[in-house]
């Protein structure tokens, strides 16, 4: 049982969601769970609904998943794959209103810490605020 | 330049940064997740004039832009607040080492 927030990376790009992903682990540690996806099935720029839907679940934890997005499609297609999980999984999912690259290393710092779903959100999206 | 002191109900030290690019991203991720392993509220700065910030907080810890050879200062509050000040001046001291932590 994995009692830390789980990250998701999902941007139109698979080396920029692999990169980002990379950024967590060596700046944060693999102590939490980063999945990540990033171009549609022809090795072209997009997302894609069903593979977001396995990095959700590759990132599960009890206390949740916090999920950042890049442009757009990512965003909208992050939204769709929390709607299409069963309905009690889906309060633990939320898609961050935050930077990807920055909003991931500041999402997994406080994951690491033990905090809680809201938490790991609200230090994510402190980067838009201010 | 290791020293803490009680000041009040508050624990108090100070460290000089020797990271030779200052407090850039990896080590305020660093202290942040070291800071949050205590109990105790911890604030730091990095000169006596600056506000002091929560080292809980990872964009305020970025944030910090403290560049090599300033003095981070550190004041905690708390029952392990001690411990806390201690461990944050020896990260900071060591140059935040690679941990498998």
């Amino acid at each position: 049982m994995n009692d830390m927030v789980g990250i998701v990376i999902v941007s139109h790009s698979q080396d920029i969601a692999k990169g980002t992903a990379d950024m967590v682990r060596q700046m944060v540690g693999s102590e939490v769970t980063v999945a990540y996806c990033g171009g549609n099935p022809d090795g072209g720029l997009g997302t894609n609904v069903p593979l977001i839907i396995v990095a959700i679940n590759d990132a599960w934890s009890s206390k949740g998943v916090a999920v950042l997005v890049d442009l757009g499609g990512a965003e909208t297609n992050s939204e769709m794959a929390v709607e299409m999980l069963e309905p009690e999984r889906r309060k633990l999912v939320v898609v961050c209103n935050a930077p990807i690259v920055e909003g991931a290393v500041m999402a997994a710092t406080e994951a690491a810490g033990g905090s809680s779903l809201e938490q790991v959100r609200a230090v994510a999206e402190e980067l838009t605020a201010g | 330049m290791l020293e803490t002191s009680a000041n009040g109900p508050f624990v108090t030290g100070s460290v000089r940064l020797v990271h030779a690019v200052g407090m850039h991203a990896r080590p305020a991720v660093k202290l942040t997740k070291l800071a949050k392993r205590f109990q105790a509220q911890i604030s730091i700065r990095a000169s006596e004039t600056a506000d002091w910030i929560n080292a809980k907080s990872v964009a305020k810890v970025m944030a910090l832009r403290a560049p090599r050879d300033s003095t981070i200062e550190i004041k905690a509050l708390g029952d392990d607040a001690e411990l806390a000040v201690a461990a944050i001046i020896d990260l900071v001291a060591t140059d935040f080492p690679e941990t498998g932590a």
